[in-house]
């Protein structure tokens, strides 16, 4: 028996008494991370994933709930960040000096410590050979540290790393860049048009640059 | 039995390291409950010795009298130089001699005592009590019980200061951290206990370690919010003395915790959920343990455009609507450095680590500068560039060359 079948079989037999999950509100329409669960952005370089994860923080800082993120790669810029809305003082920042290693034990003693709204891994610029090294028991213990808590646990990469233990991951796709102006005179980058897509849905949305 | 120390000086330290019942009877004054002294030292002559010497000692010049009431005490301090023992049923007779101004009556009373020939204690102290009940009232009735050394009274006891330190002389040196944990948890089980029985807890830590080869090791630890949590200090020393080790095997342990009022501060039930205090505290000395010392914390933006200054902290444009997102920079630290080929005064290829491309379309030259009124002034030009790799990056020209600060992503 194939392993959707199991598993519609399974849902099945759940039925309605299965809890629906809880879901934050990204700061995008259509976008809903469940809480107590990984979720996984993934996307290549310049897809706007770093703009929704930056959403995300600045959502649930509007919401006055602390987060972390665990940036592997020292990439994060507290400037667009602000300007992005993300409340600085309600974040905290923990830089790993590219050591992916690093960055998976500071995020399982973030969520082992509780009480985040949201913990952000940022695996973004860590070279995908590197990223994969990390053991599927490793990305297990995130899932299971987090299980059961208001925590949104969410890491950015350039690959799903997690694979089983990701309850939900959203591939980011740049479907255009907006620039504004002539050519070669006055012309401005003005944003980026991004889709999402997961399984369930696939929405689009804008990161404005200006 | 009661002593009193009349003189100059810190009276009231001296007084606390014989008795825990001390009064402050006036500035110059200090009269504390000497009952049970004498087990220590014998006789109250010893006891004054004692006081004596321990005055010495600490360099104070103090009057010492001892007596069985506070007052003839206070009396005797201030009326004789030296050491002083009233003795038990013949206070009137010791206090005799003194001038009836060492009891400050009210003027209109000493006038009057005057007028009658009475100055001396011994004088008062022979009148019948009946008679100056109906001349002098209540307190002509009070001088003559202090004139006579038979007035009782409790005293009225000053609070000791609260100090909330410890330590431990070893008699070997410790040179590891396991042995020393069990050291600074035996101070630190103590010390909690003695905050907890006074409804204290503490928010400032102080650890002095002698070291073997007589130099002093300090370390200071301050918490967030008070606490009373021991396995979290010991393990915030530990972390802390891992990283900052001290040089040489430990001869002496002292520790001090600050006295504060416990936090009495209960969260809302619809106000998000928020770390507990100490456990973040402890939770960022692990990482820190882990990352590296100033790796963590909230990033702060400081007021200056120059986009590089500070790792973490720079000047922020005012905030967007949260609702919209906003495409953000990827930063390299430090920025690549780049060999970039111009076309009509334009970039048109870039090569960097990892970076390798030809410009498809580009923003720019943004010309910023700054700090020009210091001796470090900046300039650049920005461009915003798509390559043809398919990202985004913003690179930079100044001075010392080509520079890729970051993607957009």
């Amino acid at each position: 028996m194939s392993a959707a079948a199991l598993k519609k079989q399974f849902e099945s037999m759940l039925g309605a008494s299965r809890p629906s999950l809880e879901l934050a509100p990204s700061g995008i329409p259509e976008i809903g991370l469940p809480r107590g669960c990984l979720t996984e952005i993934i996307g290549p370089a310049s897809s706007g994933r770093t703009s929704l994860l930056v959403s995300l923080l600045a959502a649930a800082t509007a919401r006055e709930e602390v987060c972390a993120l665990v940036d592997a790669e020292d990439s994060f810029d507290p400037v667009s960040a602000a300007a992005a809305g993300v409340h600085l003082p309600r974040l905290l920042w923990v830089r790993c000096s590219h050591n992916a290693e690093h960055a998976l034990k500071a995020a399982d003693l973030l969520i082992q410590g509780g009480g985040f709204g949201l913990v952000a891994m940022d695996l973004g610029d860590t070279p995908p050979r590197n990223a994969h090294r990390i053991s599927l028991t490793s990305w297990f213990r995130l899932r299971r540290g987090v299980e059961h808590t208001p925590t949104v646990l969410v890491t950015v990469a350039r690959q799903s790393n997690a694979r089983t233990c990701a309850s939900l991951v959203l591939e980011c796709a740049r479907e255009r860049v907006v620039w504004s102006g002539a050519r070669g005179t006055s012309q401005l980058l003005r944003g980026m048009r991004v889709r999402a897509r997961s399984k369930t849905c696939s929405p689009v949305f804008t990161a404005t640059a200006i | 039995m009661f002593a009193c120390l009349h003189g100059n000086g810190n009276l009231t330290a001296l007084a606390f390291e014989f008795s825990p019942v001390v009064e402050q009877t006036a500035p110059d004054t200090v009269t504390l409950d000497a009952s049970g002294l004498d087990r220590l030292w014998g006789l109250p002559q010893d006891v004054a010795a004692a006081m004596a010497r321990r005055a010495a000692e600490i360099r104070l010049k103090a009057n010492i009298a001892l007596a069985p009431n506070p007052d003839a005490a206070i009396c005797a301090a201030r009326g004789f130089t030296g050491v002083s023992i009233v003795p038990q049923g013949d206070e009137a007779k010791f206090l005799g001699p003194l001038p009836l101004a060492w009891l400050a009556p009210s003027p209109e009373l000493l006038e009057t005592l005057e007028s009658w020939g009475i100055r001396r204690f011994r004088d008062l102290a022979a009148l019948p009590p009946l008679g100056i009940a109906e001349r002098l009232g209540p307190e002509g009735l009070r001088l003559r019980e202090l004139a006579r050394g038979e007035a009782e009274r409790k005293l009225v006891p000053l609070e000791a200061p609260l100090e909330f330190e410890d330590q431990i002389e070893l008699e070997y040196p410790v040179d590891l951290l396991e042995p020393l944990a069990f050291l600074l948890a035996r101070l630190l089980n103590g010390l909690s206990a003695r905050l907890a029985t006074r409804a204290l807890a503490t928010d400032e830590l102080r650890l002095r370690l002698k070291l073997e080869n007589r130099t002093t090791h300090e370390r200071t630890l301050r918490l967030p919010v008070p606490s009373l949590d021991t396995k979290a200090f010991l393990k915030l020393w530990q972390l802390d003395l891992a990283a900052h080790p001290p040089e040489a095997p430990i001869v002496h342990i002292w520790m001090g915790m600050n006295p504060v009022k416990p936090q009495a501060a209960q969260a809302g039930l619809f106000i998000p959920l928020a770390p507990e205090p100490v456990k973040l505290e402890l939770t960022l000395a692990r990482i820190q343990a882990i990352v590296g010392e100033g790796r963590v914390g909230s990033p702060e933006l400081i007021d200056t455009h120059h986009p590089e200054k500070g790792t973490d902290a720079f000047f922020s444009p005012p905030a967007k609507n949260a609702s919209v997102p906003f495409l953000v920079l990827r930063r390299f630290r430090p920025a690549r450095a780049a060999r970039v080929a111009l076309a009509s005064g334009q970039p048109g290829f870039i090569a960097a680590e990892n970076i390798r491309g030809k410009v498809l379309e580009f923003a720019g030259p943004w010309r910023t500068s700054g700090d020009w009124w210091t001796t470090n002034p900046w300039a650049r030009d920005e461009w915003d560039i798509a390559l043809s790799d398919g990202a985004l990056y913003r690179i930079y020209c100044e001075p010392r060359g080509w520079f890729v600060e970051g993607s957009y992503d």
